[in-house]
């Protein structure tokens, strides 16, 4: 079912995890969490509500403390390899009543690259007009953020990641609350992206459409439970250690 | 200058640079850290008066920046404990802070010259009196120093760090993820709000300050969705309730302060009734026009239904469609008339008829829902 990638898989790790705990006032939401994942794949981060996905996520980009462990995105610091990095939040993880436009929004992904005090000018907000046009919402430019619909939404965070211009890219359940058409905008965009080479791990917590979507995955339940390429790795066997026995049953059909 | 010059002119200064940090403390939700702030800066006060032995102005300053600085801490260190939450960090730590304050004027300090009343109610009536003497020269009414300084400082800080400022409140984590710091630019903001209030409460004093900084950044919320118009809107109206306020003060011989946040508080009001967006009046006349129109939309739909149907004629009639549909006599008549109005029925003989107009828009209406729902 994995579509072999049109470029050659570089030998570098785009990520590698060793050793990795993150505690939430010493209870272990990620325990001794071990993993590398390959540059110019696309990644999928599964396991059930508690499992510690978005916490791998956020400990990887340095925005939560580590009790233990490293971690490094192409064999750097991931403080040293910002630039090289993008980051998709949850939807639901800001305020959308605040005042601005989905293109002020977009055009924040520009930031990193200005760094402090320097102001956006016209050559930001035309990158930030084009990636607005790249997902389909050139029109909706000048409208308030909190009358877009959520897949619209969705659609306005990806185009500011699209902007960042990274080689790596962080998405945290960019699927939840989307129409179709959003979904499949999205997905289009993820393998445009892995097709170009950059890498992009997401998590995701709907394992019909996994195998689908994907050629990697990570199964984790605070510790993790197995890491690799999709067709070996998304086995029932794997499932049923991430969910429990019974769960996953239903997935024999597909893996 | 005349005295009354240098008030409004003070006053207008002061909302202004009062109002701008207010912005971002709306939009992050901590309007209250300036309540907090604004009272416990008195113990501050006190002892920078108390080390420079008089009612020194920079020393004072520092002792009251110092001790807003601890407050902020102490709220969020006791906030961190998660054995309090938001809120009541704040209502525990400030009267605490005040109440060293009183217990420090009272007990050790009654020899420094304090006035409690200029203190809790500012003293913007004798801004005129006051003096900045340098080096034995008159260089004109202090407070008009202090205020146009705290001014020129909150437009330079909120200018340079706009950016960060708007990235790290909309969204921390990709603030962060940026290299930007959120937790910098957070004690950076508390800052400013700290040397605002304590600039701030020399003219209207630490109870009143706390609606300078809120209610115009509140009323500028009402009235636009972008956040430079919210920031230049917030200054603007708070200028304009300053000189309001000096105006109904002089006009009803009351006091000055009281006179500005009152004014606030009227323009927040009428923001609130009558904002052409999101007032209360312009909400009410949409639910209205919503209301009509569902009405229509029942009637011709239900007229539609019902057409070349064996009980079409029973269920066209003005008695039925109005137990059909609940409406009152008076309620039915008056959509059937907008209906007619708008031609896609006519009514004759107690009985109602769809129009092809009518047809035309109940099929477009049908559509449209299809479309809507997916």
């Amino acid at each position: 079912m994995r579509q072999p990638s049109l470029h050659p898989i570089d030998e570098r790790a785009a990520v590698t995890v060793h050793d990795l705990t993150v505690a939430y006032r010493d209870d272990p939401v990620l325990w001794d969490v071990d993993l590398s994942i390959p540059t110019g794949t696309l990644t999928a981060i599964i396991g059930p509500n508690g499992a510690g996905k978005s916490t791998l996520m956020k400990a990887i980009l340095g925005l939560v403390p580590m009790a233990a462990g490293t971690v490094e995105i192409f064999g750097h610091t991931s403080e040293l390899q910002r630039k090289l990095v993008g980051y998709v939040p949850q939807r639901g993880s800001v305020d959308w009543q605040f005042p601005t436009d989905a293109l002020d929004v977009v055009t924040m992904g520009t930031y990193g690259q200005l760094g402090w005090i320097r102001r956006p000018g016209k050559a930001e907000k035309q990158r930030a007009m084009d990636a607005l046009e790249q997902m389909g919402m050139a029109d909706f430019a000048h409208r308030q953020i909190s009358q877009l619909s959520g897949g619209q939404q969705q659609r306005v965070f990806l185009a500011r990641a699209l902007v960042q211009d990274a080689q790596l890219y962080f998405m945290d359940e960019p699927f939840v609350g989307v129409d179709a058409r959003t979904e499949a905008a999205i997905i289009d965009l993820l393998k445009n992206l892995r097709d170009r080479g950059k890498t992009v791990v997401v998590v995701h917590h709907d394992l019909d459409s996994a195998p689908h979507y994907f050629d990697h995955v990570v199964l984790l339940n605070v510790q993790k439970i197995a890491s690799g390429p999709m067709a070996t790795t998304f086995t029932t066997e794997n499932l049923e250690r991430t969910y429990g026995a019974g769960k996953a049953m239903t997935r024999e059909a597909v893996s | 200058m005349t005295s009354g010059t240098v008030i409004l002119l003070t006053g207008i200064l002061c909302a202004m640079a009062c109002a701008l940090p207010g912005t971002f403390l709306i939009l992050r939700r901590m309007a209250m850290m300036t309540d907090a702030i604004s009272h416990a800066i008195l113990p501050g006060l006190v002892f920078g008066y108390w080390l420079a032995g008089s009612a020194n102005l920079i020393v004072g300053a520092v002792g009251a920046t110092a001790a807003a600085i601890l407050t902020v801490t102490l709220v969020e260190a006791l906030q961190r404990t998660r054995r309090v939450r938001g809120a009541e960090a704040m209502g525990i730590v400030f009267p605490a802070m005040f109440a060293l304050g009183t217990i420090l004027i009272s007990r050790y300090f009654a020899n420094v010259h304090l006035d409690t009343d200029a203190i809790l109610y500012g003293n913007i009536e004798f801004s005129a009196f006051e003096r900045l003497v340098w080096s034995g020269r008159d260089l004109g009414p202090q407070s008009l120093w202090v205020m146009s300084i705290l001014l020129f400082i909150n437009i330079t800080t909120l200018t340079l760090l706009y950016k960060e400022l708007k990235i790290s409140t909309f969204d921390p984590e990709l603030a962060q993820s940026l290299g930007f710091s959120p937790v910098l630019i957070h004690y950076l903001l508390m800052l400013l709000l700290s040397v605002t209030t304590v600039g701030a409460f020399t003219a209207v004093g630490a109870i009143l300050v706390v609606a300078l900084v809120i209610v115009p950044a509140a009323t500028a919320y009402l009235l636009t969705d972008r956040l430079i118009e919210m920031m230049v809107g917030s200054a603007l109206i708070g200028a304009l309730a300053a000189i309001g306020g000096y105006w109904l003060a002089m006009g009803i011989d009351s006091s000055i302060a009281g006179g500005i946040v009152t004014m606030a508080g009227a323009f927040f009001g009428l923001a609130l009734l009558f904002s052409p967006n999101q007032g209360l009046v312009a909400q009410r006349h949409r639910a209205r026009l919503n209301k009509q129109r569902f009405a229509l939309d029942l009637l011709v739909m239900h007229l539609f239904t019902h057409e070349r149907t064996a009980d079409e004629y029973s269920e066209s009639s003005l008695g039925h469609i109005g137990a059909a549909l609940h409406w009152s006599p008076d309620e039915a008549m008056r959509t059937i008339q907008r209906a007619s109005d708008r031609g896609m029925v006519v009514h004759a003989n107690g009985n109602v008829v769809l129009t092809e107009q009518g047809r035309h828009y109940v099929q477009r209406l049908s559509v449209m829902n299809r479309v809507q729902v997916q």
